[in-house]
Formats: structure tokens, C-alpha cells, sequence
């Protein structure tokens, strides 16, 4: 059963040096403040596992808490480049970070069977493309019925996944709507889940359609109203979309990085 | 005669070649602006699918991500991305897919990985997202890109996306189900494939841009079609849109 925590003691508890952790939300819901926790808390040769890294891949990468980095789309959405994730591929700083690059199917997929208990999925792609070359978690199969070679992409299996949901209830189950991205299958693949949520409220009687994982699927929750911003919780909040323009020149020097880390993440002090 | 940008004719462009179709999975940037001035007016009906699951998404502003909450509010159906790929693209149920890249070769396959080696690339890049897959289900795909030396290339530095291949026949036997890029729109022209050699191959071009100019700015040895015709200036109904999908933005028109 899910047990309610501070985010300090939930990532404290859950989110281990070397641990395969994965940070979920398309777009919409990106658990920021776990993300700085993790940061706080010093972690170190995280893989990080994240459809789109966005900038709280990019913080955590220019934090020097990742070691390798499982992703498929590596950009600031709509504005441009990730500075810090450029920073560690094309300079090795703050220090070399390895890549397994998907195609966004292909990392769904891989959350897919992770949840489904498989050891691969299988899909249409890959074929013809240099992606396959340098990445060892893609292969071909046949089809045992028509013969078609299709591709098969090794199942995902993070040590956490941590995501940022808009509601839990009293008994710990946690409901999210809107753009749910891979959420639930990233939670389900995963041996352990740290969600913050925005509210707590008395029960999920009024609608059980939105995305729920009961709270026997969940191991830690922690109540965290804003713990996605800048990204965005519907029915809470807006994207911030100036603050995603903002970090384009904040994240491009080094200095400034850093200054930024010490006085928004560092000195700030956990959410208890 | 009224006064447009290269940028603006290469939307404008790109959404013509939009009418008809019912549904287009549609890439953040370009794309996204010449698939939401189709709507408005070349494909009134038009579907329009973003890769965060929104399905039939209406924005009344251009989206800054593909997963801002206008999209999903406007949508028909919003559902997870393992879905959106496996039941809904994979499948080939959306008509186009509209596509942008930072290189594209003669065969129209695209780059968006590296410029530079995969091992220390000189600018990493955003990587492949869903155009792979895009490229390989849509019946129909169309690629919209700025035009110069360093984004028409001889060769790739990365194949993130297969658009022909290594010519005729490469689809078929790399088993992938749509027919392929039916036309690469730029700044300078329109190209399409030669229907023999799937060659991209000079159809139109821009009012004002001749074909050395356009030779000058492709890293390969370009052909241009024996039927070469000039690209419709834009009407002031397609301006005036475009300049009020703009204005009503927060977006950047640069990716």
C-alpha cells in the first residue's frame, strides 16, 4: 500500500545512488520538484529514463546526478536546444553521459512490456535507420504467422518511477487526466513509485475512467500542490511556456547553471 | 502584388498540399503552423493528431509544445502515447504526416540525431522523437525545411528517418507500409519524387527564385522536372491567416 511521505523521505527511501530511475509526463505533469529532491539529496550514476528529457533531464544531467541517460526526444519543446544535455554529449560536462536512444514508440513500447511482464514488445520501425545501430535494446523478429520482420525492443524495467499526479485519496490511490503520456505503464514497469499530487481528496467516486493506479501499485505518495511547474497540471495550473523561453539563455552558460542550481534548488531546502 | 517572406510562402505552401486530407499527424514548428493555416482554411475538417495523444485538437493559438493544454482541451480525444502510436499511427489510420528535420539527402531521408559523429557530435539535436515512425505508417508524408547547403546534403550525418531510402524499392523491402514523402516543401520550391527513380526533383519554383539559386543551396546534383512550374503567390486570405495564427502566438517559428 502506498504510504503518505514527505518528498524528502520519499525520495530519501526510494531513489538510490546508481538506481535506474525514470521521470515520466508528456509535456503535461513533469514531477519538477521530485526532480530537484533528487538533486538536493546529491544522487549520483542515475540512468535516467524520459521520452523527452525536457529541463528537469537537463537540470538533473547538469547537476551531475545522471551517468546515462534512456530517452527519445532530447529538445526544449518549441524553443530549441537542452544547453546542459548538449553540454554533456558534446563536452562530457559536468562528466561524460552515456545514451540509449529510442524512437518515442519504441520507448513506449519498452515501458509496455516492462508492464506487461515481457521481455520485449513488438512493433513497425527502425528499419533503415541508424537509431538501430547504436542502440543494443533493439533487434529484429519474425513474425511466427506471416513472416513479417518486425522490430522488438527490450522491456524497461526501472529500479523507480517517479511521477506527479493531480489527485490522490485518503486510501492512497492516485488519479490523473488529461495528457497521461506513459505514466501508468512507467509506474507498473517499475519495482518501486514515488507520485506527488496536488490534492488530496476523499474519494475517486465520481469518476474512475481518468488514469488510476490503486494504491497497491504505488509505494510512496507525497501531497506537493506545484510540483510540476513550469510544466502544467489541468484543472490546477498552466504551462509556463515564458519560463521554458527563459531557461534557453539561463541553461546555455555554465556559470549561470550553477548559480541558478545553488539559489532555486540548493538553497531552497526540501519540501516537508 | 502583396509583399511575403520566404518563410511565409514555404507555409503557405505546405498547407495547400493539405487539402483533401482528413487526418495529419503533425510535428511541433513548421509543420504545426501549416497544418493549423490548412484548417483554416485548404482542409476546414481537418484532423489534426499531436504525438502527446490529442486527436482532433482545434487550437485557436499556435501551440508552443505539443502537449500544451489548448491541444488537449480542443481535442476529440485525448489518449496515452502508447496508444497514439500503436493503435493509431502504426496501424496508417492518419492520412499525412508533416514532418521538418535539420538535413535531408536526395532520397529525402532525414537527419535530426547529429550534425558531426553520433560518438562527439558537433550539435547534438533533439534525436528522433515520432518522425521514424510517422515516416513509415502515413500513407502520405510531407517534409517542410528551411533550404541551404548545410540542410540539403549529399549525405547524412545520421539516417533518423528513412524517406526513400537508397532509392526504389528500399520501402518495400524494409517492410514499411506507406507510400512515402510525396513532396518536400522550402523556402526556394517544392520538389517530389521521380516516379521511377524516388529521386526528390525540382517541380516549382517560388516567385523570384530561380533554379540556380536553388542549385546553389542543394549539397547534391540537383535535377529539376522537364514540366517546371512556379508556386502560386500566396492569396492575401492565406496571409492574412498566417500573420493572425502568428500573432496569436507564443510561439517561435524556428524549429
Amino acid at each position: 500500500m502506498a504510504k503518505f511521505l514527505s518528498l524528502e523521505s520519499a525520495i530519501a527511501a526510494n531513489v538510490h545512488d546508481g538506481d535506474v530511475v525514470a521521470l515520466e509526463g508528456f509535456t503535461h505533469l513533469i514531477p519538477f520538484a521530485a526532480g530537484h529532491e533528487i538533486i538536493r539529496q546529491r544522487r549520483r550514476d542515475l540512468t535516467l529514463v524520459r521520452l523527452t528529457p525536457d529541463l528537469i533531464c537537463d537540470q538533473l544531467i547538469g547537476a551531475g546526478c545522471a551517468r546515462k541517460l534512456i530517452f527519445s526526444w532530447g529538445g526544449n519543446p518549441g524553443v530549441g536546444s537542452l544547453h546542459r544535455f548538449r553540454d554533456a554529449i558534446e563536452h562530457d560536462w559536468p562528466h561524460a553521459l552515456d545514451l540509449d536512444e529510442h524512437t518515442h514508440a519504441g520507448l513506449a513500447n519498452r515501458f509496455v512490456a516492462g508492464a506487461a511482464g515481457l521481455p520485449f514488445a513488438v512493433l513497425r520501425a527502425y528499419a533503415g535507420t541508424d537509431v538501430r545501430a547504436h542502440s543494443s535494446t533493439i533487434a529484429n523478429v519474425t513474425c511466427p504467422f506471416t513472416g513479417e520482420v518486425l522490430a522488438a525492443v527490450a522491456a524497461l524495467r526501472p529500479d523507480v518511477t517517479v511521477i506527479h499526479a493531480q489527485q490522490a485519496d485518503r486510501a492512497g490511490n492516485v488519479r490523473f487526466w488529461g495528457i497521461t503520456g506513459v505514466q501508468k505503464e512507467s509506474v507498473l514497469a517499475a519495482s518501486r513509485s514515488i507520485v506527488t499530487v496536488e490534492e488530496i481528496v476523499g474519494d475517486f467516486s465520481d469518476d474512475r475512467n481518468a488514469v488510476v493506479l490503486p494504491s497497491w501499485t504505488v509505494t510512496a505518495i507525497a501531497h506537493v500542490p506545484g510540483g510540476c511547474y513550469p510544466s502544467y497540471a489541468a484543472g490546477y495550473s498552466e504551462r509556463d511556456n515564458d519560463y521554458y523561453e527563459a531557461w534557453d539563455d539561463l541553461s546555455r552558460d555554465r556559470a549561470v547553471f550553477e548559480d541558478w542550481l545553488e539559489h532555486e534548488v540548493y538553497e531552497r531546502g526540501s519540501v516537508r | 502584388m502583396s509583399v511575403f517572406s520566404t518563410d511565409e510562402i514555404m507555409t503557405i505552401a505546405a498547407s495547400r498540399e493539405l487539402t483533401g486530407a482528413r487526418s495529419c499527424f503533425v510535428g511541433i514548428g513548421l509543420p504545426s503552423i501549416a497544418a493549423n493555416l490548412a484548417r483554416s482554411l485548404h482542409a476546414p475538417g481537418l484532423v489534426l493528431v499531436y504525438e502527446s495523444g490529442t486527436i482532433g485538437a482545434k487550437p485557436t493559438r499556435l501551440p508552443l509544445s505539443i502537449g500544451d493544454g489548448e491541444l488537449a482541451r480542443t481535442a476529440d480525444l485525448v489518449v496515452s502515447v502508447p496508444e497514439i502510436f500503436n493503435y493509431w499511427l502504426q496501424p496508417g489510420r492518419i492520412d499525412v504526416g508533416m514532418l521538418g528535420a535539420a538535413q535531408v539527402d536526395r532520397f529525402a531521408n532525414l537527419n535530426t540525431t547529429v550534425i558531426g559523429s553520433y560518438d562527439r557530435p558537433k550539435v547534438r539535436l533533439p534525436g528522433a522523437g515520432g518522425a521514424p515512425e510517422i515516416a513509415t505508417a502515413c500513407p502520405r508524408v510531407i517534409i517542410v525545411m528551411r533550404q541551404s547547403k548545410r540542410t540539403f546534403v549529399n549525405d547524412l550525418d545520421f539516417r533518423t528517418t528513412v524517406g526513400f531510402g537508397d532509392g526504389a524499392g528500399a520501402r518495400s523491402r524494409l517492410g514499411m507500409p506507406g507510400a512515402g514523402p510525396r513532396v518536400m516543401i522550402s523556402d526556394l520550391g517544392i520538389f517530389r519524387p521521380d516516379p521511377d527513380t524516388l529521386e526528390m526533383t525540382l517541380t516549382s519554383l517560388h516567385p523570384g527564385v530561380n533554379v540556380v539559386d536553388v542549385r546553389d543551396a542543394t549539397g547534391w546534383d540537383l535535377r529539376v522536372s522537364g514540366e517546371l512550374v512556379e508556386t502560386l503567390e500566396p492569396t492575401d486570405e492565406e496571409l492574412e491567416l498566417l500573420r493572425r495564427l502568428h500573432a496569436g502566438s507564443s510561439a517561435k517559428a524556428t524549429t
